[in-house]
Order: structure tokens, then sequence, then C-alpha cells
């Protein structure tokens, strides 16, 4: 059990800064979830956090420690990779006791770690297997099981389910987020996924750039986002934006408008005669969904995604008309592209 | 329902005329390499008599010719030299060329382009132009006439440990960060780790570097007087000249000699395929 926490951490290759002093505290016990787009520095925090790479500047602190110039072993994480690392010339026992190779811990002890792990993760009848012959989602589980049977004080996940396909991966999330409440690990976990950022975290970390844009529970993120870039960043369909004016206490849509105003596609609703804001245009594609439809129209030249109800799907090329309700407006400065609250 | 759908299963697979061509020529290939092997084998069991009767089948097979040979003590010494010299040498390349290989693919560190550099660029340098140097210094440090003297210019090769940093290249790091945050050192991650991950390669160098120092020349023959301390290949040459020429010991020693490395072929022949499919080479 432990705490981490990131004092103005600094992360330079030569002469190119790539994180730029940031700041966060995880508690113990919470699972923190990074997301941010390709490039922004999640994994190379995650890296310092666990002793892979060295600190450029600033302090990172596990419990009340700083670890800056700790050896890996000695910070007492474990850490899951995308490609799970498992050894492909050890059995799944192995591979899984192999978390323990330096542990002092008798061999009777360790078998029953093993197979305490092996049980959780469903691993069992797959234990004198060799990795070759696993599928994905049970590679994952064994990388899982070596990180586990260390009773490390924190779990490091890096994008651990990028390479499963859509349906485990929704298997997996339940099933690490089940893990965490279970063992109540505080875990760090990098995705560049925001589902996976939404459905699983305590608190959600938005990097860009090697900075903390903002960090906050999914629904804080999702109601108040900071800014324009994790307003669409966080939420699916993409939000849509959309320059417009303050008219008098009403928000209309004007090219060149100095606000932005942000709809979410649930918000905005097609078919509904008035609202807080209404817009119209030209479809130009229809998604059904089967309990909804996603309506995609273009409004003063700007591609916009609104819904319709079930069983009313637009024709293409016809002209739609879509409104949202108050309070379902966030509102944005044009020029620096900051909040500016919901409307 | 016809019987005509089997027919194509029932008939003589297709052969191409570019097929037949090739493979008259690799049969041809074959017969060139393996004919002095036969004569050597069939000599060594004929008698003195019928050395110069190039039958194939010797008339009356003997195996005297390896009783005489085996019973004669040196002959033992030599297969005995050769086993250590090839093995020590093999096993000294499979560590050391695989630790400095995993070094350089895997650590960042100032100097590491130059020291790879400055190890290729000793393989363009013939064996026959470090001989003298070679000589000079184990005259200068006593290990003319020694083990030592015979395998120390071979116990690390630039060919080696250039192999071997292509394929700990492959590793990913991934595996070895996994591994350091479990807390092992970093000699026992590149023992329990890297090393099982790269075995196609370690059993390719092995082959290569046994069957290379089984049938060294040159070097042995230079760096030892003593005949206690002779290599097979230098045994034989001798027993060439002392024997006067006589054809049937000289080739049931050459058959012996050859024994290990028909061995190892036989053996390890997959490995062989793969490790020069995976160095590059021709073969
Ligand atoms: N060894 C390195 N040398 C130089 N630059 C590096 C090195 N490793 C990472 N970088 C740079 O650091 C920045 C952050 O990389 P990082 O791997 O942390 O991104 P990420 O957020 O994990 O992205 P992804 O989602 O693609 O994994 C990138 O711009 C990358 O080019
Ligand atoms: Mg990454």
């Amino acid at each position: 059990m432990a705490t981490i926490a990131l004092r103005n951490l600094v992360k330079s290759y030569g002469k190119a800064e790539v994180i730029h002093g940031i700041n966060l505290d995880i508690a113990d016990g919470e699972f923190v979830v990074f997301v941010g787009p390709s490039g922004c520095g999640k994994s190379t925090t995650l890296r310092m956090i666990a002793g892979l790479e060295e600190v450029s500047g600033g302090d990172i602190l596990i419990g009340d420690q700083v670890v800056n110039e700790l050896d890996p072993k000695r910070r007492n994480i474990a850490m899951v990779f995308q490609n799970y690392a498992i050894y492909p010339h050890m059995s799944v026992r192995q591979n899984i006791a192999f978390g323990l190779y330096t542990s002092p811990l008798s061999r009777d002890q360790k078998d029953a770690r093993v197979t305490e792990a092996a049980k959780m993760l469903g691993l069992e009848a797959l234990l004198d297997r060799r990795p070759a012959a696993l599928s994905g989602g049970q590679r994952q589980r064994v990388a899982i099981g070596r990180a586990m049977v260390r009773n490390p004080a924190a779990f490091l996940f890096d994008e651990p389910l990028s390479n499963l396909d859509a349906q485990l991966r929704a298997q997996m999330r339940i099933e690490i987020k089940r893990l965490h409440q279970r063992l109540g690990t505080t875990i760090a976990y990098v995705t560049h996924d925001q589902i996976e950022a939404m459905t699983m975290a305590d608190r959600i970390v938005v990097m860009r750039d090697g900075h903390i844009l903002q960090s906050g529970t999914p629904t804080e993120i999702y109601d108040a986002p900071v800014d324009v870039f994790t307003a669409q960043f966080i939420g699916s369909p993409s939000m849509n934006l959309l320059p417009a004016v303050d008219a008098g206490g009403r928000i209309v849509a004007q090219p060149g408008g100095p606000l932005l105003v942000g709809l979410r596609p649930h918000d905005l609703v097609v078919g509904v005669p008035d609202g807080a804001f209404t817009v119209s245009g030209e479809v130009t594609a229809v998604e059904p969904l089967g309990h909804e439809t996603l309506v995609h129209f273009l409004a003063e030249g700007r591609p916009v995604t609104a819904t319709a109800p079930a069983r009313m799907i637009p024709a293409i090329g016809g002209t739609v008309q879509a409104s949202a309700a108050a309070g379902a407006l966030y509102l944005f400065d044009a020029a620096t592209e900051k909040a500016m609250g919901r409307r | 329902m016809t019987t005509a759908p089997t027919a194509p299963a029932l008939a003589m697979p297709r052969i191409r005329p570019g097929r037949i061509v090739i493979w008259t020529l690799l049969f041809l290939g074959g017969v060139i390499m393996v004919t002095p092997l036969i004569f050597m084998f069939s000599t060594s069991l004929k008698t003195a008599g019928q050395v110069y009767d190039l039958r194939m089948i010797p008339a009356a097979p003997t195996l005297d010719n390896y009783i005489k040979v085996l019973s004669d003590g040196r002959f033992l010494r030599w297969f005995f030299n050769s086993t250590i010299i090839a093995l020590t040498v093999t096993l000294s390349n499979v560590f050391f060329d695989s630790l400095v290989g995993y070094t350089l693919a895997k650590f960042r560190f100032r100097g590491r382009y130059f020291v790879f550099l400055a190890i290729l660029s000793t393989l363009m340098i013939p064996t026959e132009m470090l001989v003298i140097p070679w000589y000079l210094m184990s005259a200068e440090f006593g290990w003319l006439n020694s083990y030592w003297g015979i395998m120390f210019p071979g116990m690390m090769t630039a060919f080696g440990t250039f192999l071997m940093k292509q394929f700990f290249e492959t590793v990913p790091d991934d595996f070895l960060e996994a591994a350091r945050i479990d807390g092992l050192n970093e000699f026992t991650i590149w023992w329990r780790i890297a090393m099982p991950l790269v075995t196609p390669a370690l059993s390719a160098l092995a082959i290569f570097t046994f069957l290379g120092n089984w049938t060294a020349f040159f070097w042995p023959l230079i760096v030892t007087t003593s005949q206690e301390l002779y290599t097979l290949p230098i045994g034989l040459s001798s027993f060439a000249v002392e024997q006067a020429i006589q054809w049937e010991m000289i080739m049931t020693g050459a058959s012996l000699a050859t024994l290990p490395t028909l061995l190892v072929f036989l053996l390890l022949q997959r490995y062989i395929v793969r490790g020069v499919m995976l160095a590059g080479l021709k073969g």
C-alpha cells in the first residue's frame, strides 16, 4: 500500500524536454488513469515511477520516500507491459513465480502465492502450458499474475489491453477493476483509450505534450472539462464545437464568433423543436445504432454530430434541425480555448 | 460418378524441366563432395598392398589400421587435445561473445558505437597478418607449446560478438525491464532471460566455433613444437611425413578425425541449417 507523488517532475532526452514539470498526488489505493494522445508522455511518466527511466528534474515519492535514485526492485512496485513481457521459454507457472524470483519466501509459500494468483485469475488449468499456447487475454492475465504475487505497493499498467480485441478488452476492463476492488492496491494505469479511462478510473489524469491538463474523477472531467482539448478527448462520440456569440443571454452560432460552444452529440437531439441552442444543416451520413441514430450534418460548413431517436432515420441530403436543452452547452473562449462554464 | 477427379492424385507429381536441371547439378555436386570422403573411408579399410587398387569397396576390408592407429598412444593424445581445445574455445565464445554482444545491443553508454566499430574492424584483418604478433606475444609470455597458446587467439571472436549482438537486438526490451522490476540483477537477466531467447543463434555459434577449431591447422602448427601438444590435424600431417606416405594409415587417422565433425553435423543438422540461414551466410 502506498501513495505516489510527483513533484515538478521533468524528463529530458538530451536537449528535448518531454515532461515539463508535472505535479500529481495519487492516494493510497487509488486507481489513477493517465490518458492523452500518442507521444504526450504517459509511458515516460510511468517508466519514471517504475525506475526504468532516470528523472531529469523534480522528485518522485512512493510513501514518504523520495525514490529518484532507487533501483526499480527497491521501489516495491510491479508493472504490466503492453506486450505482456511473459517469457516464451517458461511455463505459465514459472512465469508467475518469476515475480518472486528474489523474494525470501520459502518454496511452499511461493507455491501458495502462485496458486492463489492463478485461482484469482482463472489460470489454474493452464499453469503448465507455455505462453505460445495461450490466447492474448490469457497471456495478459499471466502478466497480471506475475505482478500480483509480489504483493507490491502499487501496480503500474502501460496500455495493457491495447493488443486485445474489443470484446476481450471490455471483459478485461471489468476484471482489472474487480481485482483492484479486491486487492485495494494503488494503480497507475496508462491508456490512450478514453473509454478505459472513463470506466476504470477513480481519477483521470489528462495529459498533452508533457503537461497535465486536468485531473479529476471521470464525471468531473466529463462535466467540467478545463479546455477544448479535454472536452473533445473525453466522451464518445467526440464533442461538437461551433463558433458562437452571446446575443443578449442567448447563445447563437456565428462564424468567427468570440465563443466556442461545445455540444455532446448525445445532448444535441434531432427533431426537438426548440432548445437553448439550435443548429441545422444538410445530412451527410447516418449511423443507426438501434436504440438511437447518429446523424452527421454540416452546419455553417462545419461537421456536426447529433442523435435522433431510434426509429427516426433522416434521409441523406435532407435538412435537419437539432437542438440542445439548457444546461447542455459547454462554453469556451475561442482565442484561448479555455472553458468558460456551462449554460 | 466418374473416376476422373481422383486421377491427378494418383499421377506422378508434375516435374518441371528447370527442376531436373537443378537436381542433376545438385546431385553431381553432392557426388563430387562425397567421393573423397568415401575414398578416405574405403582406403582406411585396405591393407598397404591394396592402396593403389582404386576400388571403392576393398576386396578384403580389415580394421587392422584402426587397431594400429588407436594403439599408437599419440593419436589418442591428439584426439584428446583437439577435443579439450575445441570444447573450451566453444564454451568461451558462447559465453563471452554473447556477454559482449548483449552489452552492445542492450546498454546505452558513451563510446558504445566506437567499441562496436573497433571490434568489427578486426574482422577485416586476415589471420596471416596476425600470426606473427601472436607468436611474438606467445613467446614473450611463455605461451608457446601450451593449450593456452593454441587457444588464446580464438577465445573471443569479432564475428561471434557481432552475430550475438544482432540477435540480442531482437529481444524486446520489455522482457528485460520486467525482470529488472522483479529485482533480478543484470547478470541474471542476461543469463536467465536473454540467453534462452537466442538459443538458435547460440547453437549456430557453438557449431561453427567447434568445427572451426576442430579443423584449425595454421596457428596450432606454428605455436606447438612438441608432439604431446599437437592437435589432430597437426598430428595427422606429421603422421603423413614420418610414415613415408602410408596412405592407409593416414586415411584411418583422417576418418577418425572426421567422426566428431560428422556426428556434430548429423545430430545438429537442423540447427546448422537454421544457423546458416540466421547468420545470413552462404554455408
Ligand atoms: N528514448 C527516447 N529518446 C528520445 N525521445 C523519446 C524517447 N522515448 C520517448 N521519447 C519521446 O518522449 C515523448 C513521450 O513519449 P511516451 O512514450 O511517453 O509517449 P506516450 O504518451 O506513452 O505515447 P503512446 O500513447 O504512443 O505510447 C515522445 O515525444 C517521444 O518521442
Ligand atoms: Mg506509451
